[in-house]
């Protein structure tokens, strides 16, 4: 068991009558890239919420390296080490490129209160270590020097996309929840992105959670995929297991005419 | 956000933001200009006059606004109920430094490091530095238990909780005069705590009401502390983490920003600035009264942030002394005699809050961003920039 990085059991969710997450069993092992599929409104985000500590899980359990982190407070489950982006691209408007990664790596700095008004040496150290870590998580990406202190929001999407990475990965996570980062890409953005995680995975060793609606994406880079579906896992395995289960096709195409009873 | 996929940058010359236009070389002169002035013209204005009181009281507004930008302007928690650290700030003033506990130390008084007339008065005399400490621990506590069940609200709601707060605080000053106990009363009411103790500090002539420029003095050592505060606050890791909190709860508390802690920050190290704003006006007014601490009190500080531009530290400082000097001087002094010039009946200090809302109206028509705007903020407003609605339901503590 010390390969699994995060384990979920029996994780449902519930708003009032509707179940967005039902019993879902969810594992995500070591250095891996694993991938949630499923149609619109099939629970993927809300899953997301509750490994982020965004929502609190009606029932079940989700632990992190073994510890229990059910319904933790969101920052303290970024700095145990689960970073994400989000679906709609959430950057802080108003900040540059560099400010905005700069925020990622809060929980990794120490700066209290009066050492920021005196300024003290170590506090003075950090912001520039913060900074220097920043920039190179910008470039890590491929935003170069000229972005940086740009509005992130002058940015163009897909840039957009990668300065929201590079915040997830200023704060050097161990998991990386990624939730629909090729959404409004063009497919050398894609491809782009699809060489920058297996970067992630094989020279940072970190492990992936992808939600993506791209199947030429989740196929290329996924070792395992899960589907969901009305917020039930319907099926899991290897990208060529998935592609051909009945179900999953049903899923997303609806049943053939023959079988529709009675 | 779709539809500006591929836009990329028209404006890739633009400074970064948080920083000004200006060059850094011309802002340093303005400072050090604007900081001189502030010291060498008091010595040439009449001690005793009216100019002189109106900058005491401008330099104690400019301490109170700053105190209200961390907690508005910075971390975007709207605070209508800041009146109530001015109170605190005040009663710990007119506790420690009035012989309004004229049973303490068995009707001998009790004294702590004071000197001239106060020694030998009945009530609780401690040095004004150390009752300084005292207000700002006071009112940090205060802030921080204002703050704890607004952490679940945003927006209007946390508005409408503070807003209760100074009213509770506000009426406790006005009624406290018939609650008693450990054979004191709780406030003196609308009667007031009169007289307190001036400032005293070692190594200074006495100060008295008749020579102000001694408490300009100290009024704008304070407003120094509290600027250089302000600003080493905004370009820090906390500052960083207000912004983010103010653009995006949600966003801010996923990438590792602890709420809690960073939103009771603002709130107490804002409500600081307020207490000691406080103590000095207690001393300085030679009271504490009830009267003082009204609703119109925190809509007036609050107009002075808006006015001068919210979260700017400099148009902080501006909309203070603009506000100061037309409370305090052009209503009940220039123009207060032009209702009966023009044969009506009423003064215009009557109408001082109208005048206000009037100001504010036109402010808000003209230069919704304040006189001297700060860069995000004016984003936000003229560029519809990072006001975007939040979307997920925020799970908070």
């Amino acid at each position: 068991m010390t390969d699994v990085l995060l384990e979920a059991t029996g994780v449902t969710k519930r708003f009032g009558g509707l179940t967005a997450v039902d019993d879902v069993n969810f594992s995500i092992p070591q250095q891996s890239i694993v991938s949630i599929i499923g149609p619109n409104g099939a629970g993927k985000t809300t899953f997301f919420n509750i490994l982020t500590g965004l929502y609190k899980p009606t029932l079940g359990r989700v632990a992190f390296e073994g510890r229990n982190i059910t319904a933790g407070r969101p920052d303290r489950i970024m700095k145990l080490g689960i970073a994400r982006t989000f679906q709609n691209i959430r950057l802080f408007g108003t900040m540059s490129a560099l400010e905005n990664v700069m925020i990622g790596q809060h929980s990794r700095m120490k700066a209290g209160l009066f050492g920021s008004i005196l300024r003290v040496p170590s506090v003075r150290k950090e912001e520039k270590r913060v900074r220097e870590h920043a920039a190179e998580a910008l470039e890590y990406v491929g935003i170069s020097k000229r972005w940086h202190d740009q509005l992130a929001v002058h940015l163009s999407y897909g840039d957009q996309r990668r300065v929201e990475i590079a915040r997830a990965l200023a704060s050097d996570p161990k998991l990386l929840l990624l939730d629909e980062p090729t959404a409004g890409m063009n497919p050398q953005e894609s491809d782009g992105l699809t060489a920058l995680m297996q970067r992630l995975r094989d020279d940072r060793g970190l492990a992936i959670l992808l939600i993506e609606h791209d199947m030429k994406v989740i196929m290329g880079v996924s070792e395992h995929i899960t589907v969901l579906d009305h917020g039930e896992k319907i099926a899991e395995g290897g990208p060529e297991e998935v592609r051909t289960n009945p179900q999953v096709i049903e899923a997303y195409l609806g049943k053939q005419a023959s079988q529709e009873t009675p | 956000m779709a539809e500006t996929a591929a836009v990329v940058s028209p404006a890739a010359t633009e400074p970064p933001p948080g920083t000004s236009r200006v060059p850094r070389g011309v802002r340093i002169g303005l400072t050090i200009a604007a900081c001189a002035a502030a010291i060498i013209v008091p010595l040439f204005i009449d001690s005793g006059g009216n100019v002189m009181n109106n900058l005491v009281l401008a330099a104690a507004y400019i301490v109170m606004a700053l105190g209200l930008n961390i907690i508005v302007g910075f971390a975007g928690l709207l605070d209508l109920g800041y009146v109530a650290f001015f109170a605190i700030g005040a009663y710990t003033m007119g506790y420690f430094g009035s012989g309004f506990h004229a049973n303490a130390g068995g009707g001998e008084g009790l004294h702590i490091l004071v000197t001239g007339p106060a020694q030998n008065l009945p009530g609780i005399h401690v040095n004004f530095l150390i009752i300084c400490v005292i207000a700002v621990a006071a009112t940090t506590v205060a802030g921080m238990v204002i703050g704890l069940p607004t952490l679940r609200l945003r927006g209007d709601y946390i508005a409408i909780v503070t807003l209760a707060f100074g009213e509770i605080v506000g009426r406790i000053a006005i009624n406290g005069d018939e609650i008693t106990g450990f054979g004191t009363k709780l406030t003196a009411g609308r009667q007031g705590i009169t007289p307190v103790d001036k400032i005293d500090l070692p190594g200074v002539e006495r100060f008295t009401s008749l020579e102000l420029r001694p408490w300009f003095y100290v009024a704008l050592a304070l407003v120094f502390i509290v600027l250089f505060v302000n600003f080493r606050l905004r370009d820090s890791r906390l500052g960083r983490a207000w912004i983010a909190l103010r653009e995006d709860e949600v966003a801010a508390a996923s990438m590792g920003i602890p709420m809690v802690k960073t939103k009771l920050l603002a709130y107490g190290t804002g409500a600081a600035f307020g207490g000691l704003s406080g103590a000095f006006l207690a001393s300085y007014l030679n009271t504490v009264n009830a009267d003082q601490f009204a609703f119109s009190f925190s809509i007036f500080v609050l107009a002075m942030v808006i006015l001068g531009g919210l979260g700017s530290i400099w148009g902080v400082v501006i909309g203070a002394i603009v506000l100061s000097v037309i409370n305090n001087y052009l209503i009940p002094d220039v123009f207060n005699s032009l209702p009966s010039k023009i044969g009506l009946d009423f003064d215009l200090t009557e109408l001082s809050f109208g005048i206000f809302g009037f100001l504010l109206v036109i402010m808000m028509i003209i230069r919704p961003e304040g006189l001297l705007p700060e860069r995000r903020r004016k984003m936000e407003l003229v560029e519809d920039v990072g006001t975007d609605e939040a979307v997920f339901e925020a799970r908070m503590p």
